[in-house]
């Protein structure tokens, strides 16, 4: 469904459609995370993904024309599409050589993993290991991230936010 | 949507209970899932449906944007700070067991103030950009 869902988006021309599909993608994949127990990363996905982005591209949507000049034709070029399917055969090839899915002898499973595991709780008072992990642990990588997100609003309201100034009685374009 | 009724009723009726949630979410990410970030953006989403049904107009009355920017800066602010503190009681930077009586205690109270810090910054920035994106030519 994933895959169909991606295919689709592909195919489709209006933007409005196409947004609606990156939410339904979303949502399937929040889906997916759920399968596989990850349910923070699920969270953040049906939250940021789901939600925000949507609203997002619905709020970016009502500002532009609605029916942008495009070449309705589907153009196909042979070797950016060979490329992709080179790219993509050498990534299923390489798949082969990752160990099993959950497989415990992993080297990912192996390194720190079961101290967070085991000392987690003891060391953190925190049932939640996710938690504990983020916030605790790799306490430095969280605030990177607050900084990266801190610093992409900053950028918005830079470009955007700003009210028209009138200079010499005329308004600056954006 | 401002003229749709059962929008704007069943909007006034949801907003408070996704915001609490998001609250929820907020303080019970310790022992669920869940934590600042995800909590910041259901807070976020709670503002942005009241701007929708509302209006920007109206929203921008009740949310100044002076302080959606001062909060965006505290967060994180708040997050680097509760570092610094426990670099000056004596730990590692961001090493929270210095912060309280023992371990615990101090690793829970820097992780309540971190996550607090994440979800304030969250929360302000989708804020500020949904305001950015949606209020370009309402001025």
């Amino acid at each position: 469904m994933l895959a169909a869902t991606a295919v689709a988006l592909l195919c489709v021309r209006g933007l409005f459609v196409a947004s609606m599909l990156t939410g339904i993608y979303s949502l399937l994949s929040t889906a997916l995370f759920v399968l596989l127990d990850a349910v923070d990363v699920a969270f953040t996905e049906a939250a940021v993904g789901a939600g925000i982005t949507t609203v997002l591209f619905l709020a970016m949507l009502s500002k532009i024309p609605s029916r942008s000049e495009r070449s309705q034709a589907f153009n196909f070029q042979p070797l950016p599409f060979l490329v992709v399917l080179l790219t993509g055969g050498i990534l299923v090839y390489a798949t082969q050589d990752m160990p099993e899915f959950g497989d415990p002898k992993a080297p990912a499973n192996l390194h720190v993993a079961p101290k967070y595991i085991i000392e987690s709780e003891k060391e953190t008072g925190l049932p939640n290991m996710v938690t504990a992990v983020l916030a605790s642990y790799r306490g430095y990588d969280t605030l990177g991230e607050v900084t990266v997100i801190f610093t992409a609003g900053v950028g918005v309201l830079l470009l955007l936010g700003r009210k028209r100034r009138r200079v010499l009685g005329e308004s600056v374009e954006e | 949507m401002k003229n749709n009724f059962i929008v704007r009723e069943v909007a006034n009726l949801f907003i408070p209970i996704i915001v609490l949630f998001g609250f929820y979410v907020q303080f019970h990410g310790d022992f669920g899932p869940g934590g600042g970030f995800q909590a910041g953006v259901i807070v976020a989403v709670g503002i942005i449906l009241y701007a929708l049904v509302h209006g920007l107009q109206k929203t921008r009355q009740l949310i100044l944007e002076v302080y959606i920017r001062f909060l965006m800066a505290f967060g994180l602010l708040l997050f680097a700070a509760t570092g610094l503190a426990s670099l000056i009681l004596g730990g590692e930077f961001l090493n929270y067991s210095v912060l309280g009586s023992d371990q615990l205690t101090g690793q829970h109270i820097g992780i309540i103030l971190i996550e607090l810090g994440v979800g304030i910054t969250v929360a302000a920035v989708m804020v500020a950009i949904f305001f950015a994106f949606v209020g370009r030519d309402a001025k």
